[in-house]
């Protein structure tokens, strides 16, 4: 069975269950059972019509679940209103259902579950070995996120900025396990982008190709990191690079420019360089500038240091950094890089060692460990 | 969705401000305090956000390797200084400031007289793998 179109259909039949008037949460299940039925049956009699069969099987299986006569009595009535069956664009549907799981009631953790699960089409073990918790944890924090968004009503638009943050959340826990969670948001943003016209989802797809392009050559063989000056170049995926930077200029012309377009055009320059060293700091320079007017973020101004140090030197650099508070994440490890680069060596180790010690993860402080190392056993020997 | 753990010491930690040891509390104030534990984790089952928890036994041992073809050295009876874990809990929740919540919540549970033990847990972030977006 192709579990690729199963998944991608998955979204709009449960969205005509839904908006047929269906509870969310038992609209979910219905498709759920829908879908094992699918893979039962189809590999023998696939029928032609995939997503039509999908919705009978599944609003089928939603009637016998509400059979409670008073619930019948309400369902039947939706039944009669409902228009007579035949292509259902349900365009506009899917794109509520981003929507309902991306709601602002739910907390980040519980909107990613329930957008993987209803728009991914996931199952709950995936999901769950995707984030590394058990099966029951993730079951109740998806019937939780079920529960909280079973009341919203269906047909009002929401804020695509709610969805694009669950998705960019999506993208960057990267993979763990089975399932390629980058991959995965790739493909709903894709999904999102085809459903709805709006420059900042083509700006955070075109990011999310960008970067993944060059995910393989982030890590060396042995899970240690490479930084993007260390990486081969060569192995970047150039069609997904030619794909985001097309996105991204189609999206830019329309200028309507938001932090996910400026996050793209900073990808694209990096992406563009034959090499580190002809690397366009300058432009990138002016891009963070963007970024910092819109979004006034103070982990952009620490971005922006390490450009300005880039484009103007370190000293330049260092001078912006110091308008920043050193408790800023990775604060330490900007600081060690430029000091390094302005040739105070020791400053340099030390502060590498202090970053180390404050990494979130262990790839990073391995790599913070060594650059102390690095200097610390270069010098004086 | 970061992962944390939550470490309850026997030893090692500093003192609960309602310090009375479990062995002077009534059995009714035992079964109160186990309660509140079982219930705390339930709570967090329900919330999705447990992940896993274990109690330890306080017997622990330092072992270090002695060289080739030798057996390792443990640190022997004389260990009445060193840190003890006494259990953790692993839970996966939106932000840190969810972790202490908890962390706090737990510290409440009941003691000697019914009351909180106010005692001192340790929450410590995991090392994760890192992100998509590193640049």
């Amino acid at each position: 069975m192709d579990e690729a179109l199963v998944r991608s259909l998955t979204p709009s039949v449960l969205a005509i269950l839904v908006r047929r008037g269906a509870d969310f949460a038992a609209a979910e299940d219905a498709v759920q059972d829908a879908l094992i039925e699918a893979v039962r049956v189809w590999p023998a009699d696939r029928p032609r019509d995939p997503k039509g069969w999908l919705v009978t099987v599944a609003w089928r299986r939603f009637l016998d679940a509400t059979r409670a006569d008073a619930a019948r009595r309400r369902r039947e009535d939706l039944v009669d209103e409902e228009p007579a069956p035949g292509p259902a664009p349900a365009v506009d549907d899917t794109l509520q259902l981003y929507f309902l799981c991306a709601h602002p009631s739910l907390t980040p953790s519980s909107a990613v579950a329930l957008t993987l699960r209803a728009v991914g089409g996931l199952t709950t073990r995936q999901i769950a070995q995707a984030y590394l918790v058990p099966e029951a944890t993730m079951a109740q924090r998806i019937s939780r996120a079920k529960r909280t968004v079973s009341g919203v009503q269906f047909d009002r638009p929401g804020d695509v900025a709610t969805v694009l943050r669950v998705l960019y959340l999506v993208f960057n826990e990267g993979y763990s396990g089975d399932i390629d969670l980058a991959a995965e948001a790739i493909r709903l943003t894709r999904q999102l982008a085809a459903t709805i016209d709006h420059p900042e989802v083509a700006g955070l797809l075109a990011l999310m190709l960008l970067h993944h392009a060059r995910r393989a050559t982030r890590t060396a063989a042995d899970g240690s990191l490479v930084p993007l000056a260390g990486q081969d170049r060569s192995r970047w995926d150039t069609a997904s690079i030619a794909e985001g930077v097309e996105i991204l200029q189609a999206a830019l012309a329309r200028d309507r420019l938001g932090e996910f377009q400026a996050q793209a055009a900073i990808a694209a320059l990096h992406a563009d360089a034959p090499t580190a060293e002809e690397t366009d700091w300058v432009q990138i320079v002016e891009w963070y500038d963007e970024l910092v007017r819109l979004t006034d973020s103070p982990v952009v101004r620490l971005n922006r240091a390490v450009a300005v140090g880039e484009a103007d030197g370190p000293r330049a650099g260092l001078a912006a950094l110091a308008a920043l508070n050193d408790s800023l994440p990775r604060h330490a490890a900007v600081a060690a890089y430029l000091h390094e680069r302005d040739g105070d060596l020791t400053t340099a180790a030390r502060l590498y060692a202090e970053a180390a010690q404050k990494a979130p993860n262990l790839a990073e402080r391995d790599h913070l460990t060594r650059q102390a190392a690095r200097l610390n056993t270069g010098r004086g020997r | 969705m970061a992962k944390y753990l939550l470490l309850k010491h026997y030893r090692g930690a500093p003192a609960a401000v309602n310090d009375v040891p479990m062995d002077q509390w009534t059995p009714e104030e035992i079964t109160a305090h186990v309660q509140y534990m079982n219930d705390f984790a339930a709570r967090l089952e329900k919330s999705g956000e447990f992940v896993d928890g274990q109690a330890l036994a306080p017997e622990g041992s330092w072992v270090r390797y002695d060289g080739e073809g030798r057996p390792p050295v443990t640190d022997g009876p004389f260990a009445e200084t060193k840190d003890l874990i006494a259990g953790w809990m692993v839970i996966d929740v939106d932000s840190h400031e969810r972790a202490v919540e908890l962390a706090g919540e737990l510290s409440a549970a009941p003691g000697a007289g019914g009351k909180p033990i106010h005692e001192w847990l340790e929450v410590r972030p995991f090392l994760t793998a890192p992100p998509t977006i590193t640049e």
